[in-house]
């Protein structure tokens, strides 16, 4: 078992899954709340993820983050480092290749939120912050634990962005599934068994808190 | 006062209302599906008219024409509705407070004042600490009502606020209602399908049919044709022969 991979991945994972929740959860109260003719053009780009083959999104981070846009070439001179082969870039990648993950639960547990409770709290003064604070996010608190344990789990298990933009590096850009694919391809099977049971076991676990319905947030789903 | 020169496309029929609501106590009396919902939605701001605009107290909230809409909040309008639309995760208490949160020119103990005043005022003291969850139709509608009257609105709307309760409840609370609501100086329409309670309140009647305001002015004018079936009704009831008293087997 490569503990150090497993704890690149970890770190990897929670630092995109709190990234994912403080982009997605504001953009989902505004596609939500919003009234904007962008609104369907910003879900668009927001699924593309979900349907673009990963190896596609990677090349293009690769691009755009290298030497060759002026973009990369800004992003260079300002960290003094290229963000692409680095634990950096691996960030950005991941946030964008889970964005989906996180954004349409959060935009699904806002929709189920009763209509005529945000016209009650809009009368009453609220304005679209405390809106969020005080009745989305109380009310649809299932569905921001759903997008953190799916972005989570989700990066956890990328492999074609890693490798794309990340490249193989030990200790920095080195994932589980690289490791894993390591090992199948040297045909080490007693420890790619290892690393993929390790893997399913993490993925299941913590699937079954998605799928237990915790009664102190689902409460909070029903209302009437 | 209310002025509204409002022009919609709702379910189907075309509704265009221009009239000024100038009485302290206004009654929208309407057939179900009429559009008197739709009219107090658009003066609270919860929704657009595709033209026209709504002035309350000399203010225009709404115009079309230079793309003018303020916020619902910023309105200073109340709205109850038949569904209470109590906010679930908050306790009774909590709700009535929600209006009041965001005002920094009333202190905490004038705040409270104001809360205990309106659950005295529509009889839900003792539900101060209850989750809305645990209440029954009638006490929920009796909160929503408090939660809208914390804030001191300038215009009240009520759209058949009070509906699960029993008729007794109701005229009692709404009798209580009208002086209070007089001593504060709060402007209040309320929708009602029952011509019943728009001839018991004495107030201006607003008469709505198919999205088109079709009369304005005293109870006993507006809804003389109405009053008059009513009392058909109710004669013809007390003329019905009576049924035959079966006798009873079990002695």
């Amino acid at each position: 078992m490569d503990w150090q991979a497993f704890a690149l991945t970890l770190k990897l994972a929670s630092l995109t899954t709190a990234i994912l929740l403080c982009l997605a959860v504001p953009l989902a109260a505004w596609l939500v709340l919003g009234r904007s003719r962008w609104r369907a053009v910003a879900e668009a780009v927001t699924g593309l993820p979900l349907v673009l083959p990963p190896t596609v999104l990677g090349f293009y981070l690769l691009v755009l983050l290298g030497p060759l846009t002026g973009f990369g070439r800004a992003l260079t001179s300002l960290l003094g480092h290229p963000l692409a082969f680095s634990f950096g870039g691996l960030v950005v990648g991941s946030v964008i290749y889970s964005f989906p993950f996180a954004v349409q639960p959060i935009v699904a547990g806002f929709t189920s939120v009763d209509g005529s409770l945000i016209d009650a709290a809009r009368l009453l003064g609220a304005g679209k912050l405390r809106l969020l604070r005080t009745i989305l996010i109380p009310l649809a608190g299932r569905s921001l634990l759903t997008a953190a344990i799916l972005s989570f789990l989700h990066t956890m298990g990328e492999f074609g962005v890693v490798l794309m933009l990340g490249g193989d590096i030990p200790g920095a850009t080195r994932t589980l599934s690289l490791v894993l694919f390591n090992q199948v391809e040297g045909f080490d099977y007693a420890n790619a068994n290892r690393t993929a049971l390790m893997l399913l076991i993490f993925c299941v676990a913590l699937l079954t808190v998605v799928y237990a319905r915790p009664k102190s947030l689902a409460a909070g789903a029903r209302h009437g | 006062m209310v002025e509204v020169d409002l022009k919609a496309r709702r379910g189907g029929f075309q509704f265009e209302v221009a009239c000024k609501f100038a009485a302290p106590w206004t009654v929208v009396f309407g057939p179900s599906g009429a559009g008197k919902s739709t009219l107090l939605r658009l003066i609270a701001g919860l929704e657009l008219p595709e033209a026209g605009r709504i002035c309350i107290h000399g203010q225009y909230m709404t115009d079309t024409e230079i793309r003018l809409r303020i916020p619902p909040g910023r309105r200073m309008t109340g709205l109850v509705a038949q569904q209470p639309a109590l906010f679930p995760h908050l306790s009774v208490i909590e709700n009535v407070a929600y209006g009041l949160a965001g005002r920094v020119d009333l202190g905490r103990q004038t705040k409270q004042q104001r809360i205990d005043a309106v659950l005295e005022l529509v009889g839900a003291s003792h539900l101060a600490d209850r989750s809305p969850k645990r209440l029954s139709g009638g006490e929920a509608q009796r909160v929503a009502l408090a939660r809208a009257l914390a804030p001191r609105p300038r215009l009240l709307m009520l759209d058949e606020p009070l509906s699960a309760l029993d008729a007794g409840s109701r005229d009692q609370i709404l009798t209580s209602l009208q002086g209070w609501l007089a001593g504060e100086n709060i402007q209040t329409i309320l929708v009602t399908h029952d011509a019943a309670d728009a001839l018991a309140t004495e107030a201006e009647v607003a008469l709505i049919a198919e999205g088109k305001l079709t009369a304005l002015g005293p109870a006993s004018e507006v809804l003389a044709i109405e009053r008059e079936r009513l009392l058909a009704r109710l004669n013809c009831g007390q003329t019905r022969p009576a049924r035959p008293v079966r006798k009873s087997k079990a002695k």
